[in-house]
């Protein structure tokens, strides 16, 4: 039987082995949307947990890859929700160490602030489109939607970031 | 300033404060982790088998004298 044929069929050396394949992939994908090392390795966790509750659902013959890159953008974009409630800026773990000195700190901060602030749904797709420069198709295959869509998103994100980043400029002016 | 120039300067804004990460390597194996996530989990019941559950003993309790049909048909 082949591997995924036993994967679905609930065999946990089968689910070792795609674990012990995919995880560095599913890894690399998360960590560049939440930009947190630790929270990463946890939502490879559960992409994993969640891939294994639903190995029922697997067809033998789909693309494991894209099904596995599809449940951690889910896992990510649940995780961005509910980190949007807290109200602490996190330390994010590229702009910590590589930021750019021609850019002034304050501006880097407040583009920062209005980032975090972003929708879920709008912050994960400019992660991936804006920053981490994914193509749209491969983006919108990861979160289900069309390229379309995405791309509706990303223009939504940045006039949110325009608008965000024009009031927190008027309040700095004003004070 | 049009629409489509503030929208490139917000996007090389963005890049400039928040670059894209180099380093994505996983540092260690996560099996371990996995493996104690699949030993936490309690085995949980469907909510729908305690529904049926808690109809059949609502029959049961409301119909004594179904038991030994129940019984002879099990």
């Amino acid at each position: 039987m082949e591997l995924l044929e036993r994967f679905a069929a609930g065999d946990l050396e089968a689910f070792e082995a795609l674990f012990r394949a995919h995880q560095k992939e599913v890894y690399a994908w998360i960590v560049r949307i939440v930009r947190d090392r630790g929270i990463a390795e946890d939502l490879t966790v559960e992409t994993f947990w969640r891939i294994y509750k639903s190995r029922s659902r697997f067809h033998p013959d789909g693309n494991f890859r894209a099904w596995a890159r599809r449940i951690a953008t889910n896992a990510a974009l649940d995780h961005l929700r509910a980190a949007r409630r807290e109200t602490e800026l996190p330390e994010d773990l590229a702009s910590a160490a590589t930021a750019d000195p021609a850019v002034g700190r304050e501006t880097r901060e407040r583009i920062k602030q209005a980032f975090f602030q972003l929708p879920a749904k709008y912050r994960l797709v400019a992660t991936l489109a804006l920053i981490e420069a994914e193509p749209y198709e491969k983006i919108a295959e990861a979160a289900g939607i069309s390229a379309a869509l995405v791309k509706v998103r990303v223009f939504r994100a940045v006039r949110i970031l325009r608008k965000k980043l024009n009031s927190l400029s008027a309040e700095v002016g004003a004070k | 300033m049009s629409n489509e120039e503030n929208n490139k300067e917000i996007k090389e804004l963005l890049q400039q404060a928040l670059t894209p990460l180099k380093d994505t390597e996983l540092r260690r194996d996560l099996w371990p982790q996995m493996l104690r996530k699949l030993d936490e989990q309690p085995s949980r019941v469907p909510w729908f088998d305690w529904a049926l559950a808690g109809i059949l003993g609502a029959t049961l309790f409301l119909f004594p004298g179904a038991i030994p049909a129940l019984l002879y048909h099990l």
